[in-house]
């Protein structure tokens, strides 16, 4: 019934309006309100109901209080999950506010070539996050191209994969490979901004490069710098595929690369799944996003004062 | 072509000393050569590291079964390059109808988000009704939704609707989101009033007025909107990995998954299986790149 819902439902008004009727505005706002609605807002608010049940896939469920969260305490699972994807924030996300700054640096003059170099640098953002996990999984493998690079000058080969600490760094490699050249595009379009004057006052007062750096283009950046930490920090956070793809379905050996939402993922699908439970995850996960970025927005503001 | 590039280029730089062609930089001053070839080095190196890795991923798809794929030092190109992998990986898994399946859902997941974006946003820009800016309100906190923390509540909507394993449910959670209206609603804002003005005092309604005039107007924000919806139903990973289960439905990013769980050891196999998946989209992206670049600016802006 739901299935031509796209059309369906936009060929209806249009028919009506056509006809002279009173022109409703509801009607254009309705497949989209719709839409939110039913897959967006009442599953949100049907998270924050079942996080406070024991509802499973097949089972209803009923009121439970807070016995989710005061599992969770004790849960070490959760811990574990909550650690890594902390870890993968503070691990990403000043690399993804300097790198890419440094890269537009580098695209911005424009010399020959260059429009080239900039869409080649694009090019990760644009593959799916399963074809850049499993490009590096073949990378990293033990046999993989680095191993033989690594073998080839001496230092012989390590377990990226195997390692539960070196598979988390190799994760958050692979997440700031693939961001790079969005944030670069976005730092491009501030730098445009940035009037040459004032490189040109600093250049002869005598700054360096270095210096000029961080005395004229970080301040002349820095909210875009702030927006690109608030949006790397809330999708650090919310990180599945790269571990999902690296580390397995079960986080690795005994689920030490597990991140949150691999939890939730884990915990609330399939036959079996525990809804309540992993919605009450998910709560955290909310959470934790929403403080994220008034976290970040708010270290802006004080900067300002 | 940037190798040849460079090469073309050098020399000319050098030479820049004594003729009057000179490479500048984008306020026409003058580049130094040694400050030149070191930049040519940077970009080449980060090329290396951007493009290679699907090279190499290329090249290991399309190394034959008797080649030693894990040599070292490696070797970068096939010794005898032959599209076998591409028929073997088909034999493995329905790679093709995963492919089609995939196509199905982008394509739909374009025309639901443009059609449903454009009109929403119309009536949120320039329909005047009590309760417009409640709608607006909605579609904003909408997007501020993380989906990742909402989306076992989305699987079991799809269960209690009987959608989930199909495609269709695959669909419907992204099929008009709420950034792309927000998106048409600033187009629409910034259109100039006045020409829709006068189309309202000549009789026209608001339909005619929406597909006539207002539509046309913009264009290239609807191609951002249908680049990304493409973009985003192609390479969405969790969502359909949650609400398939029956491999005849999988899309291609979760055939790849399932190909590299079960068929881990054969890493040609795997090679060609993201070639296919990842060749599509590099080719969107080298014939429209100007809207995708458009696309991170503007959705940055609103995210």
């Amino acid at each position: 019934m739901a299935s031509s819902s796209g059309t369906a439902r936009v060929t209806g008004p249009v028919a009506r309006v056509r006809r002279q009727l009173p022109t409703s505005p509801w009607l254009f706002a309705a497949p989209g309100l719709l839409v939110v609605g039913v897959f967006i807002l009442y599953p949100f608010v049907s998270t924050l109901v079942n996080a406070f049940t024991d509802r499973r896939t097949l089972i209803p469920g009923e009121f439970v209080g807070l016995a989710n969260f005061r599992e969770l305490l004790h849960d070490e699972m959760f811990w574990i999950g909550l650690r890594n994807s902390t870890l993968y924030v503070l691990g990403v996300v000043p690399a993804l506010v300097l790198l890419p700054l440094l890269l537009a640096l580098l695209v911005q003059k424009n010399i020959p070539g260059i429009a080239f170099f900039r869409s080649a640098f694009y090019t990760p953002v644009v593959a799916s996050i399963v074809v850049v996990g499993l490009i590096w999984v073949w990378l990293l493998d033990e046999r993989g191209l680095v191993n033989s690079l690594l073998e080839a000058i001496g230092v012989g080969r390590v377990g990226f994969l195997s390692d539960q600490w070196l598979l988390l760094l190799s994760a958050m490699a692979v997440t700031v490979w693939k961001g790079l050249g969005y944030y670069m595009i976005i730092y491009l379009a501030a730098l445009a901004n940035v009037p040459r004057e004032l490189h040109e006052a600093a250049s002869v007062d005598g700054a360096g490069a270095v210096r000029r750096f961080f005395t004229v283009t970080v301040p002349a950046v820095r909210s875009t710098m702030v927006l690109v930490g608030a949006l790397s920090s809330v999708a650090a956070f919310k990180v599945f595929s790269e571990v999902y793809l690296m580390a397995g379905p079960d986080g690795g050996p005994a689920g030490e690369d597990t991140t949150l939402v691999m939890l939730v993922q884990r915990t609330g699908t399939g036959l079996t799944g525990r809804v309540g439970y992993a919605s009450a995850i998910s709560v955290v996960v909310f959470v934790v996003t929403v403080a994220l970025m008034l976290l970040v927005l708010r270290a802006d503001r004080k900067e300002d004062a | 072509m940037s190798v040849a590039e460079k090469v073309r280029e050098s020399p000319a730089v050098v030479d820049t000393q004594r003729r009057p062609k000179r490479v500048t930089d984008e306020h026409g001053r003058r580049i130094r050569v040694w400050e030149l070839a070191l930049r040519y080095l940077l970009l080449l190196a980060v090329l290396a590291l951007t493009v290679g890795p699907f090279l190499w991923q290329l090249s290991t798809s399309l190394k034959g079964p008797t080649e030693d794929i894990f040599s070292s030092p490696p070797k970068f190109l096939p010794s005898d390059p032959t599209l076998h992998n591409y028929e073997r990986v088909a034999e493995t898994v329905p790679v093709w109808d995963y492919a089609l399946n995939s196509l199905k859902v982008a394509t739909a997941n374009v025309v639901t988000n443009c059609v449903g974006a454009a009109l929403a946003g119309y009536a949120l820009a320039r329909l005047r009704y009590r309760g417009r800016k409640v709608a607006t309100l909605v579609f904003i906190l909408a997007m501020l939704v993380p989906v990742e923390s909402i989306i076992i509540a989305q699987f079991t909507t799809m269960r209690d609707l009987g959608l989930n394993n199909t495609l269709i449910g695959v669909l419907l959670p992204a099929c008009i989101a709420s950034m792309n209206v927000l998106l048409m609603r600033n187009a629409f804002l910034n259109l100039p009033y006045e020409i829709e003005e006068a189309a309202f005092v000549d009789g026209a309604n608001a339909w005619q007025r929406f597909l006539r005039i207002a539509v046309p107007s913009v264009k290239g924000t609807l191609a951002v909107v249908a680049i990304f919806a493409f973009m985003g139903a192609w390479d969405d990973f969790l969502w359909p990995l949650i609400v398939l289960s029956d491999p005849d439905k999988f899309t291609l990013t979760i055939g790849l998954n399932y190909l590299h769980g079960t068929f881990a050891n054969d890493e040609r196999l795997a090679a060609a299986g993201t070639i296919i998946a990842v060749a599509p989209l590099i080719a969107l992206f080298a014939c429209l790149q100007r809207y995708f670049f458009r696309g991170v600016g503007e959705g940055a802006v609103k995210g």
